[in-house]
């Protein structure tokens, strides 16, 4: 797969964007989650308002060959409500953490989605036939009475239009006190995990009515608590091996077949910490907010506030790549205290192939990062470069005093403005970029 | 560290402080309850910042004999007023504190503080010390917000002010933030 930066081979232009383009954002309308498919034909968004949107590819039209084929909306349907936890006088949000799709094992489609509490398997499924001549009701679905029928037949299937049907076939519920922040379906294609901050359970997907609980680091006394879980994912190709990463900066490998509580990890990953960096808001920053494996196995990607890292499960005491994503922020942490978005958790994605990384920043930017060529880029994601197949410019931050001709200066940039979710294609140079209520595609120039 | 740079420190530990626990305040009416993470990623801020200020203020010590501002806002703080950095303070008593030395303040502000409340008995035991009294953190809330009116400089203070209770209660804050918000889940 070609490079992610510039040059002649390379180039990212814009393809679609949905989402309503007016100024008031309502809230419901934030993105919270994107996600393709194990085969990249379905692309998943999830929302605060707890409603879910599925788009397909469309194949391409073989009179414009030279376009990929588009996105259309798929399936759309609300996945959470908001609920009222009595006991705790708690309101539960509705807003959709995390989708995870399921490998696809027959016609229909499957998906995993959380809330802060509970998980829902959905099934997707289309509906293009339609059944007529009953013999004991009519078309419109009254019984017949019984003194008129008078012969039999079987009924036909005839054609209809395409109506896509989403039915929540199994709700995991009750199983977690705190937020749920993970949520990751196992190689078994059996099991998934579920995260919250303190905890970790496994299911079968077959059974709601109870759950393995994995990883507990709850201390005998709330006081003493020093760290908690941000994320888990379980490996991509070792049904027995699960990662979780720490508010501390540290991540954990587990094997199931150690020990049913996998309290004791196999593997700690952790970079010291340059000491000379210390400032007041070295913990909250060092928090990791993401981690996902390679699609090989064989290593893993961590996202902080100011980073990305990558480190081979071989090796615990360091990362084997760090790319820093918006360095010039480390100066500004006390303001970004402030405003809150220091609190900010982006996610990270790797590419089909493992050669290159993406992640998310503030200004509608988003970083990408070529693992061969170490070189990386600035994108933004904005209506003023959605013209169909326009390039996309890459965007440049001036952190010294001269500012040079289409740079942005620091003290510019909207901090209003994140992206924090973004996903890339399982196979093609095809991403998805989540700013606020609208969802960029963008994909590769095709010479 | 300079007398003048512990006290930008100390301004910045502070202000850092004010602005950690209002966050904390604030995310308890947040939808969706309080968040975990969140506020263990607060209570270290706070306790960093504390840890500063606290060592800034020994460094200040260390370079002012005189009663510096900072002794002014002990006694202030210990009355619950709010004082506005880095302007000097009126000293309601001036001959208790000065004769102090720095490593018995949590003393003599107890005796001040208890000295002050003999008539309001209302309010607070005269007799008993504050058990969540923390060492230095004793004469710590001057951040906080009170709503006790300032004093105008050279008023004295006459009646036993309630805020004495505020002083236990706006020091207690930053022991009670810090130790009871994780266990509040």
């Amino acid at each position: 797969m070609a490079g992610v930066a510039g040059g002649n081979d390379f180039q990212w232009c814009f393809s679609q964007v949905k989402g309503a383009i007016d100024e008031d954002v309502a809230e419901a309308d934030i993105i919270s989650t994107v996600e393709f498919n194990y085969s990249g034909e379905l692309l998943a968004t999830g929302d605060k308002g707890g409603r879910v949107v599925i788009f397909q590819h469309e194949q391409e039209s073989k009179n414009r060959p030279h376009l990929r084929g588009e996105y259309n909306v798929y399936s759309t349907f609300q996945s959470h409500e908001p609920e009222f936890d009595y006991l705790k006088s708690l309101e539960i949000e509705e807003k959709i953490n995390k989708i995870r799709w399921l490998p696809q094992q027959n016609a229909a489609h499957f998906l995993l989605s959380t809330n802060d509490k509970t998980i829902k398997l959905w099934k997707i499924s289309e509906r293009d036939k339609r059944a007529e001549g009953y013999n004991l009701k009519d078309e419109d679905g009254r019984l017949r009475d019984p003194f008129r029928i008078t012969s039999l037949r079987v009924p036909v299937l005839m054609p209809m239009d395409l109506m896509v049907e989403a039915s929540p076939r199994r709700i995991f519920a009750n199983a977690h006190t705190y937020h749920i922040n993970s949520i990751s379906v196992n190689s078994d294609h059996e099991t998934y995990l579920s995260a919250d901050d303190l905890r970790i359970n496994l299911w079968h997907l077959e059974i709601t009515d109870r759950s393995f609980n994995i990883v507990d680091i709850k201390p005998a006394n709330m006081e003493e608590l020093t760290e908690v879980i941000t994320a888990a994912e379980c490996h991509p190709l070792q049904c027995n091996v699960f990662v979780y990463s720490s508010s501390k900066g540290t991540i954990r490998l587990c094997d199931m077949r150690a020990a049913a509580l996998c309290d004791r990890h196999s593997k700690f990953f952790e970079e010291p910490e340059d000491p000379s960096s210390r400032s007041f808001f070295s913990e909250i920053i060092s928090s990791i907010s993401d981690v996902k494996f390679s699609h090989s196995g064989r290593y893993m990607m961590t996202r902080d506030y100011l980073s990305v890292k990558v480190w081979d499960l071989n090796m615990e005491n360091r990362p084997v790549e760090t790319y820093q994503v918006h360095e010039y922020l480390r100066s500004k942490l006390c303001s970004l205290y402030e405003n809150d978005c220091i609190f900010d958790k982006f996610e990270c994605c790797w590419n089909g192939s493992d050669s290159a990384i993406m992640t998310g920043s503030y200004n509608n930017f988003f970083r990408m990062f070529d693992r061969n060529t170490r070189r990386d880029i600035t994108l933004e994601a904005s209506r003023e470069s959605s013209k169909p197949r326009a390039t996309l410019k890459p965007r440049k931050v001036s952190t010294g005093g001269k500012r040079k001709k289409d740079e942005i200066s620091v003290d510019s940039l909207d901090f209003n403005k994140k992206i924090l979710h973004t996903a890339w294609h399982p196979k093609d140079n095809v991403i998805a970029v989540a700013a606020t209520n609208n969802l960029y595609i963008f994909q590769d120039k095709i010479n | 560290m300079s007398a003048t740079t512990a006290m930008e420190v100390n301004a910045e530990a502070r202000r850092i402080l004010a602005v950690s626990i209002s966050k904390l305040y604030a995310s308890r009416t947040q939808r969706g309850g309080l968040r975990l993470h969140r506020s263990l990623l607060l209570s270290m801020v706070m306790r960093s910042a504390r840890d500063i200020y606290h060592s800034s203020r020994e460094s200040e010590e260390l370079w002012g004999a005189q009663p510096t501002s900072e002794e002014p806002m002990e006694t202030g703080s210990c009355s619950g007023e709010q004082t506005v950095l880095p302007e000097p303070q009126p000293e309601p008593q001036p001959a208790m504190i000065s004769a102090e030395p720095p490593s018995d303040e949590p003393d003599s502000e107890d005796e001040g503080c208890d000295g002050e409340t003999a008539e309001d008995k209302e309010n607070m035991s005269p007799t008993k010390q504050s058990r969540k009294r923390r060492g230095k953190a004793a004469a710590a809330p001057d951040f906080l917000p009170s709503k006790r009116a300032r004093l105008e400089p050279g008023e004295e203070r006459h009646a036993a002010p309630p805020g004495s209770c505020r002083a236990g209660a706006g020091e207690s804050l930053i022991a009670l933030s810090l130790n009871r918000v994780i266990p509040a889940f």
